[in-house]
Order: structure tokens, then C-alpha cells, then sequence
């Protein structure tokens, strides 16, 4: 289970997130829901270890992370997985290097382990075939579905959606939301998707929460209306 | 925010932790050859012209200075040491640091912006070790052997224009090199190499990791490190000249 703990952040005056507390729980999608710019990202990046709070704490199953340049939250986080909005793929490795990256350089798998997973994670998200491309030669959708390979190769047991859906197809976006409540429906997998797409959150959800004037609460119910300002 | 106090601790830190730690030479070697292959190979033809031009005019000006009020074999002697102690350490730097941190900074910073660092920190691939660490020793033992080779291009084509143009015969000008050779000049100038490269790559990769704002901040990082490379260059130059050669 993850826990945040009174997190607090600003940048200069604009106050983003302010005494933010939350449990994810194992077995279950938790979405986060809130306008473009509220702080979404902020927040996974802070849960993930990767943007210091101002105040407060994070746990993985009661254990603080760290954060800064010294900290080392490999033991607590144990393989994170993460969908960048962007994909964050490196851009000087294939499709195939990107994937199995994460299982070359923290694991002592041999080649042929290796490749063996990167295969069966392609597969999984339908990007086989594409294996020996690079980045720049992706759409985005492909793009996302490659980065979702890389997330779930280590079979992580927490996994990080940020705004999964966004400027995709129907078709594509589609596609992802029922991987990711296949992911869900798979294990004791603890699931975080962030986003602003309602339709998207609605079809994911066991619980829902919403970001809104830094504060985070319990939205079960949500409607378009209750985050979107008039007219938007 | 790093402020200008606070700074060269942060810089520090970021070096001591790029450094520390297990370098796991089986996956940090293939990274290193071809950081090497980019930055020191890739920077032979630049190196190799600007050194000849450095032979060519230390002779010129040496010549100028020295004729008639010493012997000959001094113009040698002169162009040898100069070139061994500071020419060849300071300027193969100032190239090396224009060339190679700047594209460093670059790199990373693309890198950073699009988030491909943080996925590598979520994903539990140190990034220090896979992205800087390679980078800072390809530097580190790469621009000492860009140094002998500035040397041996810029003393052979001193020699040369000193034959053909300055009427100082080939043997007069080797036996002033030669005679007056002194091991210190060479090591002492290998050493601020060493040191050179590592403050290359690190103020490469310092600036590079922590670009913020964008394509702008990517701009400015690459600024940042080639002006605190040949700032830092030219401060160890007057520290390790205090150490080996202060008479």
C-alpha cells in the first residue's frame, strides 16, 4: 500500500498541493481526476519518489521514501512502473532496448531471458512488430503503448498512469483503458492513473479522487461540471 | 533552487554522487567506449588542425621573441615546454569543453525535459551511473590522450616551419627540445589533462540534469557549462602550475 501523508507543494507563490493525504490501495485502481494544471502529475511525481514535497511523507507499505539525489527507494518502491504522458522513451534505444532496459540493468536475467520478456511485453500491448523502430518513429499512440510495455515488463507491483488516454484515438485510447483494467483485474497489483478525461476515469475507477484547489477529495460521483469551469 | 551559495555544494554533491557507488564495470563499459568514441575519437580532426596552428604560431612568436639574443636550440626549447606544460593541456581543454560539454549539457538536458531521466530513476536504473558516470570518465582519461596527441602535432609542425621558413636548422630545433626535456613538464600537463576532462564532464552532465524550462533552459545549460568549464579550467591550471612547477 502507498500512503501520502500531509504532502504539501509549492512553486513560488502558487500553492499546488496542500496537506494532501491519500491511501492506494493493492488490487485496485485509484484515479485522480482534475483539470489540466492543477498538479496531477505533481502529485505521481511526488508519490513516485521523483519531486520532493515541501512538507509531508510518502510510505510503500509503511516504509518513507527518500527523495534528493542521494536517495535510493529501490528497495520500498520495488520496480515502479510509470506511463509518462510523453512516454519518456530513450531516444537513442529501440523499441526492444527501451523495454528490456529496465530488466539489463537491475536484474541478472541473461540475453536471451531478456529478450524473451521484451518479446512477451510487446506482444502483450500489440507492438511486436515494431520492435527494431526508434522512438522518433512511433505515433503517439504507439508511443504510449510502448511505454506501457516498458512499465509492466518487471511486473512491477505498483503501477503509475500518467493521463494515459490524452490526444489519443478513440480506438487507441479505447485499447488502453481495457489493458489497463485488464492489468487491474490480473493480480494484487496496485494501480494510479491521473487524468483529466472523465470518460476514461469512469471506465477505470474503484476509487476516484479529485484535485481541486490543492486539495484532494473523494469523488466517487464525479461529473464534468465539478472540475471543468463553465464554458470549458 | 539552487542559488549562487549554494551552488558549488550542489556541484560537488553531484560529482561525489556520480562517482560513488558500485560503477558495475560490466554495464557501465560498453556506455564508457562509446563515450569515449564520441568525445575523444570523434574529436581527433578539430585537434589535430587546432594543434597544428598552435605549433605554427608558438614557433613564430617564439622565434620573434628569442632570435638574436639567444641560441637557436632556445626557439626549440621554448616551443617544447610551452607546449607540453600549458598550450596543449589549456587549449585541447577550451576545445574539448566548447565540443563535448556543451553537447553533454544538451544531451541531458533533452533528456531531463522529456522525462527520459526521471523514467530511468523510477524504473530503478541509476541514472548518475548510466547517463554521467560514462560521460565523466570518457572525459577524464580521454582528454589526456587528446593532450599528447596536440603535443606531438603542434612540436613536429613547430619543427617544420621552423626549417623551412625561420632558418633554424631540424637538428638545432630537436636537439632544444629534446635536451631540455623534462619529465615534470609532460606528467604535470597529463595531470591537469585528467583533471580538465573531469571537470568537463561533470560541468557537462552537472548542467544537463538539472535543466529546467525547457528548450530555453536546455540553451542555457549548454551556455553554463562551457563558460564554468573553461573557468574551472583555467583556475586548476594556476593551482596544479602552484604544485608542479612553482620554483
Amino acid at each position: 500500500m502507498i500512503q501520502l501523508e500531509e504532502v504539501s507543494k509549492r512553486f513560488k507563490r502558487q500553492v499546488v498541493l496542500d496537506r494532501v493525504s491519500l491511501d492506494v490501495l493493492e488490487g485496485a485502481t485509484t484515479v485522480i481526476l482534475g483539470p489540466s494544471g492543477v498538479g496531477k502529475t505533481v502529485l505521481l511525481k511526488i508519490m513516485a519518489g521523483l519531486i520532493k514535497p515541501d512538507q509531508g511523507r510518502v510510505f510503500y507499505d509503511g516504509r518513507r521514501i527518500g527523495f534528493g539525489r542521494f536517495a535510493d527507494n529501490r528497495q520500498m518502491t520495488g520496480g515502479l512502473g510509470y506511463v509518462f504522458q510523453g512516454g519518456a522513451l530513450l531516444d537513442s534505444l529501440t523499441v526492444a532496448e527501451n523495454v528490456g532496459l529496465v530488466l539489463e540493468e537491475t536484474t541478472r536475467l541473461g540475453r536471451d531471458e531478456v529478450q524473451r520478456r521484451t518479446a512477451e511485453a510487446l506482444t502483450r500491448v500489440g507492438m511486436a512488430e515494431h520492435a527494431d523502430l526508434y522512438p522518433r518513429a512511433l505515433s503517439g499512440g504507439m508511443t504510449r503503448l510502448v511505454a506501457i510495455a516498458r512499465a509492466l515488463v518487471a511486473d512491477p507491483r505498483y503501477l503509475f498512469f500518467d493521463e494515459p488516454t490524452t490526444g489519443l484515438d478513440p480506438a487507441v485510447s479505447g485499447r488502453i483503458c481495457t489493458m489497463i483494467r485488464g492489468l487491474r483485474d490480473q493480480g494484487k497489483r496496485a494501480q494510479v492513473v491521473v487524468t483529466h478525461d472523465l470518460a476514461a476515469a469512469c471506465l477505470l475507477a474503484d476509487h476516484t479522487y479529485m484535485l481541486r484547489g490543492a486539495k484532494l477529495v473523494r469523488a466517487d460521483n464525479a461529473r464534468k461540471e465539478d472540475y471543468e469551469p463553465a464554458g470549458a | 533552487m539552487v542559488s549562487i551559495i549554494t551552488a558549488p555544494i550542489d556541484y560537488l554533491a553531484f560529482l561525489v554522487r556520480c562517482l560513488s557507488g558500485s560503477p558495475d564495470p560490466r554495464r557501465t563499459w560498453p556506455r564508457f567506449l562509446a563515450q569515449l568514441w564520441s568525445h575523444g575519437v570523434g574529436a581527433l580532426p578539430v585537434i589535430v588542425i587546432t594543434s597544428a596552428f598552435i605549433g605554427l604560431t608558438t614557433a613564430v612568436q617564439t622565434s620573434y621573441q628569442l632570435m638574436g639574443v639567444v641560441p637557436k636550440y632556445f626557439v626549440g626549447m621554448g616551443v617544447g615546454r610551452l607546449v607540453l606544460i600549458e598550450l596543449a593541456p589549456v587549449l585541447t581543454g577550451f576545445i574539448v569543453a566548447g565540443r563535448s560539454a556543451s553537447a553533454m549539457a544538451a544531451e541531458l538536458g533533452a533528456m531531463r525535459v522529456s522525462e527520459q531521466i526521471d523514467a530511468l530513476e523510477v524504473m530503478g536504473v541509476d541514472p548518475y551511473r548510466y547517463l554521467c558516470l560514462p560521460r565523466i570518465l570518457a572525459s577524464s582519461i580521454g582528454l589526456p590522450v587528446l593532450v599528447v596527441v596536440t603535443e606531438v602535432v603542434a612540436v613536429f609542425t613547430a619543427l617544420v616551419i621552423s626549417s623551412a621558413m625561420l632558418r633554424i636548422p631540424a637538428q638545432v630545433f630537436t636537439y632544444g627540445v629534446t635536451h631540455f626535456f623534462m619529465l615534470r613538464d609532460f606528467t604535470g600537463g597529463i595531470v591537469k589533462a585528467g583533471l580538465f576532462g573531469l571537470l568537463i564532464g561533470s560541468s557537462g552532465c552537472y548542467f544537463g540534469f538539472n535543466v529546467q524550462g525547457g528548450a530555453a533552459g536546455v540553451g542555457r545549460a549548454t551556455t553554463q557549462a562551457v563558460v564554468l568549464s573553461a573557468v574551472l579550467i583555467l583556475s586548476v591550471d594556476f593551482v596544479i602550475a602552484l604544485i608542479f612547477f612553482n620554483t
